[in-house]
C-alpha cells in the first residue's frame, strides 16, 4: 500500500497523529458548542475567539505570573469559565427567547470585538509558548517517532471528552441538565435553579474552549486569529455530526481530524476543503447529520 | 384616512397611500444618488452603491424569507473574479463580463442553496458559512484568480458598446442605473405574489407547507435570485474598481453584509442601502485606525442585537407607522 502511493509510513503516521490532534480540538470545541446549544439555543460564534483567549491566558500566566503549563491547564479554563459566566449574565441572558439568529449575530459581534482588541495589542503574528519540559522530547515506536506532547494532547482530550460525556449521561447533575434542555419550565417547577444552570453551562462550554486553547498553545503559536478560521471548520463538524448528541460530537470531531490528516498525505491540495466536502456529501445522504435526531 | 370609513375603503386608501409613499421614497433616493457625486468623491459612492445592492440582495433572504446566510461573500467574490477574468483575459465588453459573473453566481447559488435548504434555522447559517469557506480556499488555490495578488488592471471598455467607462461621469451613472435596476427587481419580487409566499414561509413555515406550497422550491428560487443579484453587485464592483481580490470572498465580507442589513433594518426595503452607506463611510474614514474598525463593527453588532433589532430604517418606519 505504501509503495503504491510512494508514501513513507513515517509521513503517514505523522499526519495521522496531527489529524488526531486537530480532531481532539474539533471534539473539545464542538462538544462545548453542543452543550451550549442544547441549553441556551445559541450557536456560540465566539467559541473560536474564546479558544484563542484560553491560549493567551496560558501565555499571560507564564510570562506575567510565572505560572507554568500545569497551572495554566487548571487556571485558564477556570478564568475563561468566569468570563463566560459574565458574558451569559450580562449579554446572552437579554436575548433569551428571541429567534436563534440573534444569538449567532450577538456572539459573532463579540468575536469581532475580542479578536479586534487582541489584534490591536498583539498584532497578527504568533507569540511562542514553550513546551512544558516534562513533555518535551519523544519516543521512537519503530514505525514512527511519537512526540510526547502530542501523545499527551490526544490522551488528555479523550479523557476530558469522555468525562464530560459521563457527567452528562450518567450523573444526577447531567440528568438535571438534560431535563432542563427538554423542558426548562417544568424543571424549574421542581425547584431546580435553571437560570443558574444556564450560566454554569455556558461557563462550562467556554471553559472547554479555554482548555483547548491551552493545549494548542505549545503546538500552534498563540495568535489573535488562531480561532477565527478554526471555528468555521468546527461548524462544519457540528453540521456533520448534528448537535443533538454528546457522543456524536466527540466521535465526529476525532473522525474528521483523522480524515483531514489522511487527506494531507494522499491529496494535500484538498486538505483545507475536505471537511466541507464531507459536509456537503452528508447533507445529500443524511441531511440530519450522522448523529442528528431532528433536522 | 377617516376612522369611520368602512374597512375596505380604509384599506384601499392605505394601499394608495403606501404606494404613493413608496414612489416618493424611491424618487428621493434616486435624486440623492444622482446628485451625490457633486459633493462626494464619485468612486466612493460607486463602491457604496455596489455594497448597497449586495446588502439588498442579502436582505431578500433574511428579511423576507427568514433565512440567515452567512456565506454571501462567495457570490460577491466569485462574480467579481469571473467578471474580471472575462473582461481581462477574454476581452469581453463590460455588460457581458458582468452578465457572466451574474450567471456564475446564480449557478453557484443553485448548488449551494440546494444543499443549505436541506437544514433549517441555525444550521442553514453554518452550512452557507462552511460552503463559502470552501469557495474561499478554492479561490486561494485556483490559478485563474492569481491567489494573493488577485486579478488586477481589469479593462473597463465601453458599456453597451457606446458608453465609455473611461469617462467618470458615464461610469457613475451606469453604475447608478445598474443599482436602481437591481433595487427595482428586489422591490418587485418582494411586492409580488411570490414575495407574499416568501413572507408566509418566514412567518410560519409549517403552515405554508400545509397550505400546499412547496416551500423548498420557493426558498431555492429566492436563494438563486439573491445570489444572482449579489453577482450583479460583485461583477459591477470588480469592473469599476478594476480588480478582484480575496477580500470579497472572505467570510468577514459575509459578516459585513449581515451587519449592513442588521444596522439599516432587516426586512425593510431601504434599510440595507442605509446600512451599506454607513459601513462604507465608516471603513473609509476609520481606515487609519487599523483593527479598531473590526472592534467597532463588532460593538455595533452587539448594540443592534441588544437594543436596536429593527435597525435604523426599521425604527423610523415604526415611528411613523409606514413601511419603508
Amino acid at each position: 500500500m505504501f509503495a503504491a502511493f510512494a508514501i513513507s509510513p513515517q509521513a503517514l503516521f505523522g499526519q495521522l497523529l496531527l489529524g488526531l490532534i486537530n480532531g481532539a480540538f474539533y471534539a473539545l470545541l464542538s462538544l462545548g458548542l453542543a452543550v451550549i446549544f442544547g441549553m441556551l439555543n445559541i450557536v456560540n460564534f465566539a467559541h473560536g475567539a474564546l479558544y484563542m483567549m484560553g491560549a493567551f491566558c496560558a501565555y499571560f500566566l507564564l510570562n506575567d505570573a510565572g505560572l507554568n503549563y500545569w497551572w495554566a491547564l487548571v487556571l485558564a479554563p477556570l478564568i475563561m469559565g468566569v468570563f463566560g459566566a459574565l458574558i451569559e449574565r450580562l449579554l446572552l441572558r437579554r436575548i433569551a427567547g428571541l429567534d436563534h439568529l440573534y444569538g449567532l449575530l450577538l456572539t459573532f459581534g463579540m468575536a469581532l470585538v475580542i479578536q479586534g482588541l487582541f489584534q490591536n495589542y498583539f498584532g497578527s503574528s504568533g507569540l511562542p509558548y514553550a513546551m512544558p519540559s516534562a513533555l518535551s522530547g519523544g519516543r521512537n515506536l519503530g514505525f514512527m517517532f511519537l512526540p510526547n506532547y502530542r501523545a499527551w494532547v490526544v490522551a488528555f482530550s479523550l479523557v476530558v471528552c469522555f468525562a464530560t460525556w459521563f457527567m452528562i449521561e450518567n450523573t444526577r447533575l447531567g440528568a438535571y441538565l438534560r431535563a432542563a434542555t427538554e423542558n426548562p419550565t417544568l424543571v424549574r417547577a421542581f425547584g431546580i435553579n435553571v437560570p443558574r444552570m444556564v450560566t454554569l453551562t455556558y461557563a462550562f462550554g467556554v471553559g472547554l474552549a479555554g482548555l483547548a486553547g491551552v493545549l494548542a498553545a505549545p503546538i500552534n503559536q498563540v495568535r489573535p486569529l488562531m480561532g477565527a478560521d478554526f471555528i468555521i471548520v468546527v461548524f462544519a463538524v457540528v453540521v456533520i455530526g448534528g448537535m443533538g448528541s454528546i457522543m456524536g460530537s466527540i466521535v465526529t470531531g476525532f473522525l474528521l481530524g483523522v480524515v483531514e490528516g489522511l487527506t494531507k498525505v494522499f491529496y494535500p491540495e484538498a486538505s483545507n476543503t475536505v471537511v466541507f466536502v464531507i459536509m456537503a456529501i452528508v447533507l445529500l445522504i443524511k441531511p440530519a447529520g450522522l448523529f442528528g435526531r431532528t433536522a | 384616512v377617516t376612522i369611520s370609513a368602512p374597512a375596505t375603503a380604509t384599506e384601499a386608501a392605505e394601499a394608495a397611500h403606501s404606494g404613493r409613499d413608496a414612489a416618493i421614497a424611491f424618487i428621493v433616493m434616486t435624486i440623492l444618488f444622482a446628485a451625490a457625486p457633486l459633493v462626494v468623491y464619485p468612486f466612493f459612492v460607486m463602491q457604496a452603491l455596489c455594497f448597497a445592492l449586495f446588502a439588498c440582495a442579502f436582505n431578500l433572504l433574511i428579511g423576507y424569507v427568514g433565512l440567515l446566510s452567512f456565506g454571501h461573500a462567495m457570490f460577491l467574490g466569485a462574480a467579481g473574479y469571473l467578471s474580471a477574468h472575462a473582461a481581462k483575459v477574454w476581452g469581453l465588453a463590460p455588460e457581458f463580463s458582468i452578465l457572466f459573473g451574474v450567471a456564475g453566481s446564480a449557478v453557484l447559488g443553485l448548488v449551494t442553496g440546494a444543499l443549505a435548504i436541506r437544514r433549517q434555522g441555525i444550521y442553514f447559517a453554518m452550512i452557507t458559512l462552511a460552503l463559502s469557506q470552501m469557495i474561499y480556499f478554492f479561490c486561494v488555490e485556483a490559478p485563474f484568480t492569481h491567489g494573493e495578488d488577485g486579478i488586477q488592471g481589469v479593462p473597463q471598455g465601453a458599456f453597451l458598446g457606446f458608453i465609455p467607462w473611461s469617462n467618470p461621469w458615464a461610469l457613475y451613472y451606469s453604475v447608478l442605473a445598474i443599482f436602481l435596476f437591481g433595487f427595482l427587481v428586489i422591490y418587485r419580487a418582494v411586492n409580488s405574489p411570490f414575495g407574499e409566499i416568501l413572507k408566509a414561509i418566514r412567518e410560519n413555515e409549517p403552515r405554508a407547507i400545509s397550505l400546499g406550497y412547496r416551500v423548498d422550491h420557493y426558498k431555492l428560487a429566492a436563494f438563486v435570485l439573491s445570489a444572482a443579484l449579489c453577482g450583479l453587485a460583485g461583477g459591477t464592483k470588480a469592473i469599476v474598481a478594476q480588480n478582484a481580490s480575496l477580500t470579497d470572498v472572505h467570510y468577514s465580507m459575509s459578516g459585513e453584509v449581515v451587519l449592513m442589513t442588521l444596522l439599516g433594518g432587516m426586512g425593510t426595503i431601504y434599510g440595507p442601502v442605509v446600512g451599506a452607506l454607513i459601513l462604507v463611510a465608516m471603513q473609509n474614514y476609520l481606515a487609519q485606525y487599523g483593527q479598531w474598525v473590526t472592534v467597532i463593527q463588532g460593538a455595533i453588532f452587539v448594540v443592534c442585537v441588544l437594543l436596536f433589532r429593527r435597525g435604523i430604517v426599521g425604527e423610523i418606519a415604526h415611528l411613523f407607522k409606514r413601511s419603508l
